[in-house]
């Protein structure tokens, strides 16, 4: 039996930046633990070998891996202990949280802590999940299980390759399987607009004349043994593909790249409210879940573009978590509660309340449109008085936005909603 | 001759939407960037696009059989598959520390390719 005041489940980018945030709130190192179950720390990163990490939090453009090794050698200086290849099976909350997980070397752990962090990140969302007829030939993957082959064993999985969806994961193994020798046929989004970042539009697609086909998607793959080529038609405003507009693709690689779920099996499992919108959990100004001292950041949280909003987020979770632990009083924090709502265009935030008590002199609100905006303002109401309004020239849901409330203009209020919304300049 | 031309750049997330007005293929004006990367960026890829590179280099005893690399700066645009091609033909052996020296001049570029990661040996 292992007893901790703080233990983090997951070693990615969202676990380490929380360890250290933890360290920073005043826990000792040696009362935290991260349980990590690939072979080693920092998650996807490992696999994300492409430059563009870091310019928030290093002023420098980093890789992934490069990313990931700063963070892990804070982890190692602090001698904040973790457990790799370690597997959490649950949790059960309550005031003193249940852990039970296991590995190879020590089998089945018993672990109790005050705190919990869920920093379990996401997945990519699979075929079984499209509805994309056809039998179920070699050849098909998503697109950073294609990452893993060819990043980290150095393998390619094809010659001849259409991508569908165009996230940035998409995107960036569009470039990458060129770079390696393979031709990218296509890449087919279903929606009229990309899900990924302009920058790599430019990057990985334009640099190699690959064209990006919107509003089309895989109607029909065929191959029984391996993928023979995949029927790619235009689709209306609803997203039904138009009779007449198919078209046949020879390849032998199909690529999805269709989506990213917040992995929340572990906190579903302790009993923690799940948004429906973001596929993660609901929480407070602290990063706090619908269970006391369960707290949540990065990607199983909500599902970021950048690596160094989740570490920031990541951050906050661990003071937090790390106040919770240190603070006497059980008895909740009491005082005026705020909700906040997304409206017009805003699909969710995070957090979703706030605690006028526990509010810090200011709350970064993170938010993301349900489609493309252009010359918009994002105003702030407070009930239904207009608190401010920032002009925007350009908002995709591909692109994460905040607003930071101040603590001195919500003070003293007699209110109960905060709106968060989108209108006309 | 006056000509504009319309960039998206590529220097960090944001994506700014950037015109360059060149004259007689010389930059006169840029427009539509937010800070000074942008303002780089455009006038360099109007006149000389760059990219860095970063792709794997295969290991001998290592504990992955690949190490992820990268063009330590920014190479010619029209250069990336020559690069490819020399960061493809060598073979490395482990132990390899972050930001070693792998290759001193990629094809002939004068730019160097660094490891990105710590690969230990098996």
């Amino acid at each position: 039996m292992i007893r901790k005041s703080l233990v983090i489940i997951g070693g990615g980018p969202a676990g380490m930046a929380a360890a250290l945030g933890a360290v920073k709130g005043g826990l000792a190192p040696q009362e935290i633990l991260i349980l990590e179950r690939d072979k080693r720390l920092g998650g996807i990163l490992n696999q994300c070998i492409h430059n563009g990490f870091g310019l928030h939090t290093f002023k420098e453009e980093l890789t992934g891996p490069e990313y990931a090794a700063r963070y892990e050698a804070q982890i190692e200086e602090k001698q904040i202990p973790y457990k790799l290849e370690t597997m959490v099976m649950s949790i059960r909350e309550g005031e003193e949280k249940e852990i039970i997980a296991m590995n190879g070397r020590e089998g089945i752990l018993e672990i109790y802590a005050k705190a919990v962090i869920l920093a379990m990140g996401c997945r990519e969302r699979p075929r079984g999940a499209l509805n994309i007829p056809g039998y179920r030939p070699a050849g098909i993957y998503s697109a950073g299980t294609a990452q893993y082959y060819v990043n980290m064993e150095g393998k390619l999985p094809g010659k001849e390759v259409v991508i569908l969806g165009s996230g940035d994961i998409g995107l960036i193994m569009a470039r990458r399987m060129t770079l390696e020798g393979a031709k990218v046929k296509a890449v087919a989004e279903l929606m009229p607009y990309s899900g990924g970042l302009k920058r790599n539009i430019v990057q990985c697609l334009q640099d190699f004349d690959i064209p990006l086909l919107l509003s089309h998607t895989v109607v029909d793959i065929k191959g029984k043994e391996r993928v023979e080529g995949v029927t790619i038609a235009q689709v209306d405003e609803k997203s039904v593909p138009i009779p007449g507009t198919e078209e046949f693709y020879p390849c032998d690689t199909l690529l999805l790249s269709c989506g990213l779920i917040p992995e929340n099996e572990l906190s579903l499992g302790c009993g923690v409210e799940i948004s429906p919108v973001t596929g993660g959990p609901v929480v407070n100004e602290c990063l706090e879940t619908s269970k006391s001292g369960i707290f949540a950041c990065g990607n199983v949280l909500h599902v970021h573009d950048l690596v160094d909003y989740v570490s920031g987020e990541a951050l906050e979770a661990g003071e937090r978590a790390a106040e919770y632990v240190l603070s006497e009083e059980d008895s909740g924090p009491g005082g005026q509660e705020l909700t906040v709502c997304g409206e017009n265009g805003v699909r969710y935030t995070v957090p979703s309340t706030i605690n006028m008590n526990r509010m810090k002199e200011t709350q970064t609100i993170r938010f993301r449109v349900g489609r493309e905006f252009q010359g918009v303002k994002v105003s702030v109401y407070l009930e239904d008085t207009l608190l401010r309004s920032i002009p925007k020239k350009t908002m995709a849901p591909g692109e994460m936005e905040k607003v930071i409330l101040l603590k001195k203009d919500l003070e003293g209020k007699e209110i109960q909603r905060i709106r968060i919304t989108i209108e006309e300049a | 001759m006056e000509e504009k031309k319309e960039l998206t750049c590529i220097g960090c997330p944001m994506g700014c939407q950037i015109t360059v007005t060149l004259k007689d293929n010389m930059v006169t004006s840029v427009s539509g960037n937010t800070c000074k990367i942008g303002d780089t960026y455009a006038r360099e890829e109007v006149t000389d696009p760059r990219r860095t590179v970063t792709s794997i280099m295969k290991v001998d005893g290592g504990e992955l059989p690949v190490v992820s690399v990268k063009t330590k700066e920014s190479i010619p645009k029209g250069l990336m598959f020559g690069v490819m091609e020399e960061i493809g033909a060598v073979k490395v052996n482990a132990p390899i520390a972050i930001g070693q020296i792998l290759i001193e001049n990629v094809a002939g570029t004068g730019v160097a390719v660094v490891a990105t990661r710590e690969i230990k040996e098996k």
